[in-house]
């Protein structure tokens, strides 16, 4: 049975753990992140011939802000590149929530937008065409109430067939001003031949222009254990 | 108009909104009060005011989230009048 890695993203109070222990239930262990006071649940999950290992990354509204939370949901997206990253979004405020699905579109393509508490926004008056959605954004989107238990078997169809990567996706950009693009354009190639093809470059050079020293710093600890590690194969592979 | 009546949304009284105009802040702090939801032209309204006066709850895009008087001081704007509001 083949082994696909999930990340649930979503900012907090969206039911993204809600949906967590509806998918995994028992099945789940939790602990801290390494080196951080940051709850890390992880869990399984089998659907279809396929072994899944779900993450439930700590509640945030954006990527960029460097709070310790933030930080570990960055670093396992950008480094750990899971197989699939559901972002999941509160129905009742999409707008607020469209900030961190922006962000993480812009770092990989393999993302499932998921929309939840589907069941209160109607109460609200709230209707959502996610068809008209995913052609926006460029990767599925599936209305769910994790509370409720609807739409779950649409996500993990949807979840299935991304895994087979029969779902071909064309994520969003957000273009930025010209004196932006124009700096983007000149860092891509040179960021290209920094750090190879590890890493999306449009998003690594727009973290350069940032000035984000947590990420540059992130990415040099990364790389230089990258190096330890193989140092030390080296050694014990004399003995 | 407008910038004339610019206020920092310190001064804004509970119940009233707010629209802002700009965040007189830059780096990091500045980024967290974005992606809070207190971007420029959103409207803010004041929920209510803790028992010392500090901090204050804010209604913005759908969420509540309460601030201190040193950020509140350095996101300014314009009050909207209740009447253009109703």
């Amino acid at each position: 049975m083949s082994n696909f890695r999930i990340a649930l993203a979503g900012n907090p109070n969206t039911g993204k753990s809600t949906l967590f222990n509806l998918l995994t239930g028992l099945r789940q262990h939790t602990g801290n992140w390494p080196g951080k006071t940051v709850i890390h649940a992880e869990g399984a999950l089998d659907y279809k011939e396929k072994h899944y290992t779900l993450i439930d990354l700590p509640g945030t509204y954006s990527l960029y802000s460097n709070s310790a939370d933030e930080e570990v949901a960055r670093d396992h997206i950008i480094f750990e590149r899971p197989d699939v990253t559901i972002v999941v979004l509160d129905a009742t405020a999409l707008e607020r929530n469209m900030n961190l699905a922006l962000q993480v579109l812009e770092m990989t393509s393999q993302v499932i937008v998921c929309i939840n508490l589907i069941d209160e926004a109607k109460k609200k008056g709230i209707e959502i065409n996610e068809r008209k959605l995913a052609r926006k954004l460029g990767v599925p989107v599936v209305k769910i109430s994790a509370r409720n238990k609807t739409g779950i078997n649409e996500l993990l169809e949807t979840l299935d067939q991304m895994a087979d990567g029969k779902i071909a996706t064309n994520p969003i950009q957000v273009t930025y001003s010209n004196d932006i693009e124009e700096k983007i354009a000149q860092l891509e190639p040179l960021v290209q031949r920094a750090v190879g093809d590890a890493f999306p470059a449009r998003w690594v050079a727009l973290r350069l222009l940032d000035g984000d020293k947590s990420f540059l710093n992130a990415l040099k600890k990364r790389q230089n254990g990258v190096q330890k590690e193989v140092a030390v194969h080296g050694y014990s592979a004399c003995h | 108009m407008g910038l004339s009546n610019s206020i920092p949304l310190s001064q804004v009284k509970t119940g009233e909104m707010f629209q802002i105009n700009k965040i007189q802040l830059e780096g990091p702090l500045k980024r967290r009060l974005l992606d809070l939801g207190f971007i420029p032209g959103a409207v803010v309204e004041v929920l209510q005011k803790s028992p010392l006066g500090d901090p204050v709850a804010y209604r913005v895009s759908n969420t509540t989230i309460a601030l201190r008087k040193e950020e509140s001081l350095l996101i300014t704007g314009s009050l909207i009048r209740s009447e253009a509001h109703e």
